[in-house]
């Protein structure tokens, strides 16, 4: 299972890569294993407002389906439409293929987040 | 030997056909003079050009390959596919029954509303509630009517901001989708370590904003909540209501009652827990109980009786309106009444005892091949992990396929999503000793195969018309009917 060391993660399994204010998310190589063939995903509209914990995306697989909860509180700059036609790209490298590029309200947050090495402890225990 | 059959499309020959129609007398008489061009058809409609024994060879051979209870042991989890005693479907095509028209005037259906009454005081009864209505037409069904109700009665009272229904992480799939359809939003709480809910996170979840807690019992584990007394207590403070999903009551019959339990509304399957053929699309029926505070918003009519005369009640200003045209599916609630008649108070009691027994002596043999992540007495039903035999190289899925190759149906697989790898077994009351050995056996013989050579089982199934099919194309780009070619 891959992890990458330079990404933050969270419990519920997705990564979160930070850039200043701006952040991308999407799921991470563990959780995609074990949803299996990824079919559909469904994403929020631009602009769109969350706050940590809210669901802000569907991942269909043919196993089960799964919401994505935001782990910071932000606002949707950007979706990455490319996973409408092709889902299956979340499967294939889930590091490169984020789910929502947001801005964040706000930045202390980010401080809660866990490390690639605690992300990894983690999985180690529900696995 | 794997008989890759044609559709009847491509069975299809210029010519062929299998009727002989008399001449059209009907001669000089143009249709499109009578129907405007609109509706008719600008070309000959493509339909398969076969013989009657064509025909008649390509659906038996696909009716063949169906797989009911009738056909095997059946042993899917959270589904309760018992045996349908025959006699019920007797009952339910007595002519008084099969023949008579929804809308006849009341005084000539007596007989059909007494039965409903009748059915609604059994069910009442059975559950602790105080009245029924047996209009929803499945159990996904009977959980939107049964929200409706809370809403209603939430609104009723000027209670506006209550809009969030509390499902434990164990919850059917249906719960927070009915919640949604009806505009509440759901919460979902965590189960403890003994794969119940958490009630410590049920008292940090409850406020002014909760509408509803949405809860089977026994619950999805297959487990019983022993602290749903003190849940109850705990929704009801803060102005909620317990809404049961009636899915597990097969285990509970003449035991345990919801209504003594707190709950405030349920739905029952009637499909699941009374005997009545399941699945196909239905037609089922999820009839809702409610406790006294709720009738007045049970769907309209509602079958009242004044001395001796019953009648349909329309004049409920409170309702919720109708959920579903006449009264349900009436035929279905014949079946389950002359189900409950025939088994009677002690026949479901059995009935309970029996399905609860043979889970666990099938939980008991099987725990020894695969995780039991919850090792503990349980009620109907019992979730297996495929964990470890995961690891050795087959997964769940791999192992319900192999069951195919025995003549098994599957259990239900993947859920619930808080078991990884979850093989989900309900055996029901009606199995033998001997159904249950062969099942057992066969479990630990794939256990086993697995451990030698996962590849006999992932390849699996072998025997069947088509082996495995490729789920994820049609997921993503499903072929839903035949096309010609070009």
């Amino acid at each position: 299972m891959k992890i990458l060391k330079d990404l933050k993660y969270t419990k519920e399994h997705e990564w979160i890569r930070i850039e200043g204010e701006i952040a991308f998310i999407g799921i991470t190589d563990f959780a995609q294993e074990h949803l299996g063939d990824i079919v559909f995903v469904e994403l929020p509209e631009t602009e769109e407002e969350f706050v940590e914990g809210d669901s802000f995306a569907v991942v269909d697989s043919v196993k089960a389906t799964s919401d994505v909860y935001m782990p910071l509180d932000c606002e949707i700059v950007a979706v990455n439409e490319e996973l409408i036609d092709a889902p299956e790209l979340i499967n294939e490298d889930p590091y490169e293929n984020w789910l929502v590029k947001v801005k964040l309200t706000d930045e202390e947050q980010i401080e809660s987040l866990l490390n690639a090495k605690e992300y990894e402890e983690f999985c180690a225990e529900e696995e | 030997m794997r008989e890759q059959k044609k559709l009847i499309f491509e069975m299809s020959t210029p010519g062929r056909v299998g009727f002989s129609l008399p001449e059209d007398d009907f001669t000089g008489i143009e249709v499109s003079s009578y129907l405007n061009s609109d509706y008719l058809r600008q070309e000959e409609p493509n339909l398969p050009e076969v013989s009657e024994v064509d025909v008649v060879r390509h659906f038996t051979t696909l009716s063949s390959r169906n797989f009911g209870v009738d056909s095997g042991f059946y042993p899917l989890g959270s589904c309760t596919m018992k045996y349908n005693p025959k006699v019920n479907e007797d009952v339910a095509r007595y002519s008084g029954f099969a023949l008579a028209h929804p809308f006849q005037p009341q005084e000539t259906v007596q007989g059909n509303l007494k039965l409903i009454h009748w059915m609604d005081q059994m069910l009442q009864e059975i559950t602790g509630m105080d009245r029924f209505t047996l209009q929803p037409a499945a159990g996904a069904h009977g959980e939107l009517t049964g929200l409706m109700i809370i809403k209603a009665f939430h609104r009723n009272n000027g209670d506006t901001e209550r809009i969030e229904v509390i499902v434990p992480d164990s919850a059917h799939g249906t719960n927070p989708a009915s919640a949604a359809m009806i505009g509440f939003k759901t919460v979902e709480i965590p189960s403890n370590a003994r794969g119940l809910v958490d009630l410590e996170a049920l008292k940090n979840t409850v406020s002014e904003k909760t509408a509803a807690l949405m809860l089977t019992n026994p619950n999805t584990l297959g487990l019983f909540e022993n602290e749903i007394l003190e849940m109850a207590e705990v929704v009801h403070k803060a102005g909620g209501l317990l809404y049961y999903d009636g899915a597990n009551a097969n285990a509970i019959l003449g035991k345990a009652r919801p209504g003594d339990m707190g709950f405030d509304v349920l739905h029952l399957n009637l499909h699941k827990t009374f005997a009545t053929p399941h699945g196909g699309g239905g037609p089922g029926s999820g009839p809702v109980g409610v406790k006294t505070e709720l009738i007045p918003f049970l769907p309209v009519p509602v079958i009242e009786k004044l001395d001796d005369r019953y009648y349909m009640d329309v004049e409920r200003p409170l309702s919720i309106g109708k959920v579903k045209n006449c009264y349900g599916n009436f035929g279905v609630v014949v079946k389950a009444f002359a189900y409950i008649l025939a088994m009677g108070a002690e026949g479901l009691r059995l009935t309970s005892e029996d399905a609860v027994l043979n889970a666990n002596y099938l939980k008991e043999i099987l725990k020894e091949y695969y995780e039991l992540p919850y090792d503990q007495v349980c009620k109907h039903e019992f979730v297996l992990s495929g964990s470890k035999q995961k690891k050795q190289g087959a997964s769940t899925l791999d192992i319900a396929k192999r069951l195919i190759d025995y003549k098994y149906h599957p259990p239900t697989i993947y859920f619930p999503l808080i078991v990884k790898e979850a093989i989900m077994i309900e055996p029901t009351e009606t199995e033998g000793k001997e159904t249950l050995d062969a099942f057992a056996e066969t479990m630990v013989k794939i256990a086993k195969e697995v451990e030698q050579n996962p590849d006999t089982v992932t390849d699996a199934p072998l025997t069947t018309a088509v082996g495995r099919l490729d789920e994820v194309t049609a997921a993503r780009t499903p072929i839903l009917k035949w096309q010609p070619e070009d």
